[in-house]
C-alpha cells in the first residue's frame, strides 16, 4: 500500500486525524455561520434563514426585498467555490439516484415553507434567541431526519 | 450598500457551511443517523453557530434599528402550530434522505454537479407547492385563517 501524502485540510486526512480535525473545522465553520447571521441581523436588520430568503422569491411573498434576497443568494452560491481550491477534495457525496434527489428536494422545499424555516432560520437564529418555535422545529426536523434514515437506510436499504 | 452586505453575509454563510462540512452529505447523514455509525461532530458546528449568533441577538435587543436603518425584526410568531411541526417533520425526512438542507444545497450548487442541481430544482418546486398545500391545510381546518408568515 502506498503511503498517502500528509493531509493539508479536512477531506484528505486519515481516520483518526479526520475526526480530530472535524471538531475544529466544525467549530470554525459554525462560528463563521453565526457571524454571518449576526452580520445580516445587525447590518441589514434581517433574519438569516436560507429557506425563507429563497422561498420569498419563489412564491413572491418577499417582493419588497427581492434585490436584497438575490444579493444574499448570489453570495451564498458564488463565494464557496472560491474556497474550494484550498481543499484537496470537496465532495458532497450526494446520492446519484434521481428519484431520491427529487423526493428529498420536494420534501425539503415543501416542509421548510410550511414550517417557515430550516436549519439556519429555526436552528441557528431561533435557538440562539431561545425561541420556542425554533427549538420545536429543530427537534422535529431532527426526528424526521432520524426516522428517514432508519426507514430508508436500515429498513429498506434505499440509501 | 444593503446589497453588498447581503452578498457578504451570504458569502460568509456559504463559506462557513463549507468549512463546517455541512455540504458533505455523508457527514450530515452520519449525524442524523443515530441508529447507524453516529457521527456527533456536526453538532459542534451547530453549537458554534448558535453560540456565535447569541451575542448578535443581544446587541440587536439594545438597538431599535439595524446599521442600515431598517427596524430590527421583532414580533416573531410565538405559536407552535400544526404547520410548524408537520413542515419540520417533512423537511427533516427530506434532509435525512439526501443529506442536504437549503443553505448547503445552494452553497454547493457550483461544485456539486447535477445531483445538487436536481435537488435544488426539486426544492424550488416543493417551495412552490407549499402555497397550495398551505391553502389546502387551511381549508381542512375550516374557516381558521393561517397567517403564519
Amino acid at each position: 500500500m502506498r503511503a498517502r501524502p500528509p493531509p493539508v485540510k479536512p477531506g484528505g486526512a486519515t481516520r483518526g486525524e479526520e475526526m480530530h480535525q472535524d471538531w475544529i473545522w466544525g467549530l470554525v465553520g459554525g462560528a463563521m455561520i453565526g457571524a454571518a447571521a449576526a452580520l445580516y441581523l445587525l447590518v441589514n436588520g434581517r433574519v438569516l434563514g436560507a429557506s425563507g430568503i429563497l422561498g420569498g422569491l419563489v412564491d413572491n411573498s418577499g417582493r419588497k426585498s427581492r434585490a436584497e434576497r438575490i444579493a444574499f443568494l448570489a453570495g451564498l452560491v458564488a463565494v464557496p467555490p472560491l474556497l474550494v481550491p484550498l481543499y484537496r477534495v470537496v465532495d458532497t457525496h450526494a446520492s446519484t439516484n434521481p428519484a431520491i434527489l427529487i423526493a428529498a428536494g420536494l420534501l425539503v422545499g415543501l416542509g421548510t415553507r410550511l414550517a417557515n424555516g430550516c436549519t439556519s432560520g429555526h436552528g441557528v437564529c431561533g435557538i440562539s434567541r431561545f425561541s420556542l418555535r425554533g427549538i420545536t422545529a429543530t427537534a422535529f426536523y431532527l426526528i424526521g431526519g432520524g426516522l428517514a434514515l432508519v426507514v430508508a437506510r436500515h429498513l429498506l436499504g434505499w440509501i | 450598500m444593503r446589497y453588498l452586505s447581503a452578498f457578504l453575509a451570504g458569502g460568509l454563510f456559504g463559506a462557513g457551511l463549507l468549512v463546517a462540512g455541512m455540504v458533505d452529505t455523508t457527514k450530515v447523514q452520519g449525524w442524523l443517523d443515530v441508529f447507524g455509525r453516529w457521527e456527533p461532530t456536526r453538532a459542534c458546528g451547530m453549537a458554534a453557530a448558535v453560540g456565535g449568533m447569541g451575542p448578535g441577538w443581544g446587541l440587536a435587543a439594545r438597538r431599535e434599528r439595524a446599521a442600515l436603518g431598517l427596524p430590527m425584526p421583532g414580533d416573531f410568531p410565538k405559536l407552535v402550530d400544526r404547520n410548524l411541526v408537520l413542515g419540520s417533520l417533512l423537511f427533516g425526512a427530506g434532509w435525512g434522505l439526501a443529506g442536504l438542507c437549503p443553505g448547503p444545497a445552494m452553497g454547493a450548487l457550483s461544485f456539486g454537479g447535477w445531483p445538487v442541481a436536481l435537488f435544488v430544482a426539486a426544492m424550488i418546486a416543493g417551495m412552490w407547492l407549499a402555497v397550495p398545500a398551505r391553502a389546502l391545510l387551511a381549508r381542512l381546518d375550516g374557516a381558521r385563517t393561517e397567517n403564519d408568515a
